[in-house]
């Protein structure tokens, strides 16, 4: 399959939004949305046929055009298992995020063209085999963030939309600065930022072991990485419910998939040093985001402290630097990306129809909105790792590859990240049962239940949500080889 | 005769329209709008012949070569004159002495596109004298206006200075080389503290005419005091001829001197960056915002004037293109705004996306051009003037100038948020005249464009 046709369609999608009067401007967000998850879910049948046939080479559908060649950088496409499933998640989170904004008021025009932006460099991202593209496809994304957040956004957002954009800009000079010491550090003839290229290079220790902390702490900071997770509480709460599914849902998968596409994969050996640091650093993600959302009264404050908590294990996943725990790691980006888009845009509805967010000030709402408040329901119980959904299959992976790992500190770390799950089960089931259980408040002023668009938003997630859980060997066939070669490349094979 | 018309074209072309704009002047005089498109029509002639059919040679025993890059960098030149042209339509087309303005602009950049030629010290310095005198006369366009006055003061003496300092730096060196010619200096200078003298000299003529620190601070007064058009031409036209020429002279008279000058370069690009963004954080007049801006600019071309020739020359002229547009971009918004609602500070800004999408999207696409971020073009420029600069293996350096692009994000950020911010109360309409219309499409479809297609950057990398 061409993989252009997974860029250039979200960016067609721009382009004609952008043409046509704004009272169209939501239909072709949404038309193009459906095309993007059509390009996705055919990507994902014609990968599978691939293998099905016996085509055992890890990255698929290559492509490479010119593209600066005298500096060493070319636009290579490419997809494994790992990033098909991120273009996967991508497609619903989109199609998702554009059905929750269907009735937005204010300049409409520019939030579907900034939606359909955000998209486009998420999925350029995904499929990008050379660093230099990478980065500019991550880059991409750091304009509609930070307008979603001070045009549509909410609270404190000025405040908050300058923190996300100058600390995940921080992040990516962090990258920059890691892969431009890489690329000058090579002799000359053999200077690239193709990623297949470094991939078969000796790229030696000296090199690795500060190369690596730079360009994992970069892509970190995206991915929430404590102590750089600040970001993440403010720019979630003020930014509209669609841009809080984006950040959380694609948007800190771009440091997740980065952490392990770009440091783990191309500098194996550092990954060894600084594993330690990486899985201390993620249980006091774990823990203390867990703990931080205890305190919270704010729903959406609830969430974005839980995503902290449950991103922290995409990066023990990698930290553990075992094979399952990997998958563990990419397992849960999936998950989280799903049930945190689907938590947010419950949060939405739920703040449309009470015109509050405060935990305190709702109750009793499962008997006027049932629908919304069910799904809340299911959003929670993925969140707590309830079996048969999603965040079961990706908790459990991630344990299971971290206890594969002997010694004290493993364990240590795993039993820590185990403990967390009762203190998620508190807060989302006592969040959860505020919400909906008791007497109906009475400000809360006659709310009705979900619309079509919001329907269709919520289910179409929770379709991914228990395709995932119920039937996680689907998704685990298509990221293991993937994964395989991280493995293989971290045990220096 | 035939090598002359050949090697001379650009500068032969921009004399002869100062003579036909002399002899209009001289004639009954035309409607202003009708002269207007005249010049610009012929100045987009200018930017054709600059651009096409360069040919490789000296004349004047080598004072004056031509090759396919200084014919490349004179097109740059004059693509911003044109965009000038075409961006401030609404102040000159109001101006009486619209021509004189266009005579002395035209004459800068007659100077300009000489140093970008010299190889010789002597023709040097006269076409620097003739790039820069023309720019101070300029900048008292506004006559009523006291700041203007004060700015081309300000102007007249910082210029005069810096040609002073040059002078005596040019003197030690025919003192030491005995000659001016660049070829025959080349490799005379080492480091010898007579040398280095020189050097310092040189340079800080230089940095007077760059702005950099701790030579800028006339730069914000200009900026403030004098036309839009005329800050528009010092901050893309002046600028981006002295880093052509600045390069020029670092490469083929010190290069000996390398390791002097790279950890010249290399602290006062740092200073140049922190001083420009930190006072630009604070500035709420846009067009001292926009100069304290181009300061840190600077800064960032300095970053890549540490690297090795080829990257240096490749970097810092793909750069300069992009600035060109990007800071076009911004200025030529600034020009409507301030001469039609009479809007000159920031916070006038707020709301703007409601009075009129277009320029809205304009100053935001210059302004993210600038702070570097992608798709825009300044995202490109700023890489490779960071790869360049990073090619020496000074990674602390690379850092810290990728630190300053976060600091100057927030204040760029800012003016974007304020733009689509909602308005306080009812504002002015701005209506976009039809060649400023055609100036922005230029400029933002160059911001999208030259970064996104490889082939610009391959072909200035292929011209070395």
């Amino acid at each position: 399959m061409d993989l252009l046709i997974i860029i250039l369609l979200p960016l067609l999608t721009g382009l004609a939004i952008v043409a046509l009067p704004e009272k169209h401007s939501r239909v072709i967000a949404l038309v193009g949305a459906v095309l993007q998850m059509a390009a996705a879910i055919a990507l994902y049948v014609a990968f599978t046929h691939q293998r099905e046939v016996g085509n055992v080479f890890p990255i698929l559908f290559e492509q490479q055009y010119r593209w600066f060649p005298s500096l060493g950088i070319s636009f290579h496409m490419g997809v494994d298992g790992i990033s098909v499933a991120m273009i996967l998640l991508t497609a619903f989170v989109v199609i998702a995020g554009v059905l929750v904004s269907w009735h937005m008021e204010k300049m409409k025009k520019e939030f579907f063209f900034f939606l359909t932006l955000l998209a486009f460099g998420a999925y350029g991202f995904f499929v990008s085999l050379d660093l230099m593209l990478m980065f500019f496809f991550l880059e991409i994304a750091v304009i509609p963030k930070y307008l979603f957040i001070s045009i549509w956004g909410s609270g404190n957002k000025t405040y908050s939309a300058n923190k996300l954009a100058l600390m995940l800009m921080g992040g990516s000079a962090l990258i920059l600065v890691g892969i431009l010491g890489m690329y000058f550090s090579i002799p000359p003839e053999s200077r690239t930022f193709d990623i297949v290229k470094l991939s078969e290079m000796q790229i030696p220790f000296s090199l690795q072991r500060w190369v690596f902390p730079l360009v994992f702490t970069g892509f970190g900071v995206f991915t929430a990485m404590f102590p750089f997770h600040t970001w993440v509480p403010d720019g979630h709460s003020s930014a509209p419910t669609a841009g809080s599914m984006f950040l959380a849902g694609i948007s800190m998968k771009l440091g997740g998939y980065g952490c392990l596409r770009a440091a783990t994969y191309l500098f194996p050996e550092g990954a060894h040093e600084y594993a330690n640091v990486i899985i201390v650093l993620a249980s006091i993600a774990i823990i203390y985001g867990a703990f931080a959302t205890m305190m919270q009264k704010d729903l959406k404050y609830i969430n974005a402290y839980s995503s902290v908590s449950h991103c922290g294990f995409v990066l023990l996943g990698i930290g553990m630097l075992t094979k399952t725990a990997i998958t563990g790691a990419v397992f849960q980006m999936v998950s989280h990306g799903l049930m945190t888009a689907l938590f947010f845009a419950i949060i939405g509805m739920v703040y449309e129809r009470t015109h509050t967010r405060m935990v305190a000030e709702m109750g009793g709402l499962l008997k006027v909105m049932p629908f919304i408040i069910t799904t809340l329901y299911i959003a929670g119980f993925a969140s707590l790792g309830l079996p048969g959904l999603s965040g079961f299959v990706a908790e459990m992976t991630v344990f299971v590859g971290s206890w594969e790992n002997q010694g004290l500190f493993h364990r240590g770390a795993t039993v820590i990240a185990c403990a967390s799950i009762v203190v998620t089960a508190v807060y989302i089931l006592r969040a959860v049962g505020q919400v909906s259980m008791g007497p109906l408040k009475a400000d809360a002023d006659v709310p009705n239940d979900a619309k079509w668009n919001e329907k269709w938003a919520a289910l179409i997630l929770i379709a991914g949500i228990l395709l995932m859980g119920l039937a996680p060997f689907w998704l685990n066939e298509l990221v293991s080889p993937g994964v395989e070669i991280i493995a293989n490349k971290l045990a220096g094979k | 005769m035939y090598e002359y018309l050949q090697l001379m074209k650009s500068e032969l072309t921009v004399t002869l329209i100062i003579f036909i704009l002399l002899f209009i002047k001289l004639g009954k005089g035309m409607k202003s709008e009708t002269l207007l498109s005249l010049i610009q029509l012929l100045l987009l002639v200018n930017v054709i012949l600059a651009f096409g059919f360069n040919e490789t040679g000296r004349i004047f025993n080598g004072m004056f070569v031509h090759n396919e890059l200084a014919g490349f960098q004179k097109g740059i030149l004059a693509l911003a004159v044109y965009l000038i042209s075409l961006l401030c339509s609404d102040w000159l087309k109001s101006n009486d002495n619209m021509i004189e303005m266009f005579v002395l602009m035209l004459s800068a950049l007659l100077g300009m596109y000489f140093l970008v030629s010299s190889d010789h010290l002597l023709i040097f310095y006269l076409s620097l004298e003739l790039a820069s005198i023309p720019v101070a006369a300029m900048a008292n366009f506004d006559l009523e206006r006291r700041k203007s006055s004060e700015a081309a003061m300000k102007m007249v003496m910082s210029s005069a200075l810096a040609s002073g300092i040059l002078l005596f730096g040019i003197s030690l060196i025919y003192g030491v080389s005995g000659s001016l010619d660049f070829a025959t200096i080349w490799g005379k200078l080492q480091n010898d503290p007579l040398h280095i003298m020189a050097f310092v000299f040189l340079f800080s003529a230089f940095a007077f005419k760059l702005s950099v620190v701790p030579f800028h601070f006339w730069t914000a007064d200009v900026y403030e005091g004098s036309p839009v058009v005329v800050t528009a031409f010092l901050s893309v036209v002046s600028k981006g001829a002295v880093s052509f020429a600045l390069f020029n002279i670092l490469f083929k008279l010190f290069p000996n001197l390398f390791s002097t000058w790279y950890s010249l370069v290399v602290v006062l690009s740092l200073l140049t960056m922190l001083i420009g963004n930190f006072f630009a954080l604070r500035q709420d007049n846009l067009l001292r915002f926009l100069a304290f801006s181009s300061i840190a600019q600077v800064g960032f071309i300095l970053v890549g004037l540490s690297g090795q020739n080829n990257d240096v020359i490749s970097s810092v002229t793909y750069f300069i293109l992009v600035y060109v547009f990007s800071n076009l971009a911004a200025f030529g918004v600034v020009s409507v705004l301030r001469s039609q609602a009479g809007i000159e500070t920031i916070s006038g800004l707020k709301g703007l996306y409601k009075t009129s999408p277009p320029l809205a999207w304009a100053l935001s696409i210059g302004l993210f051009s600038l702070a570097g971020i992608p798709p825009a073009a300044g995202f490109f420029g700023k890489l490779f003037l960071l790869m360049s600069g990073a090619s020496k293996g000074n990674y602390w350096y690379i850092t810290l100038a990728a630190l300053n692009m976060i600091v100057s994000l927030y204040y760029y950020l800012r003016v974007v948020r304020l733009v689509f911010s909602v308005p306080d109360g009812e504002q002015k309409p701005v209506t976009i005249l039809r060649p400023v219309a055609l100036g922005l499409i230029i400029c933002t479809a160059g911001i999208l464009l030259s970064g996104v297609i490889s082939w610009i950057y391959d072909h200035i990398r292929s011209m070395i």
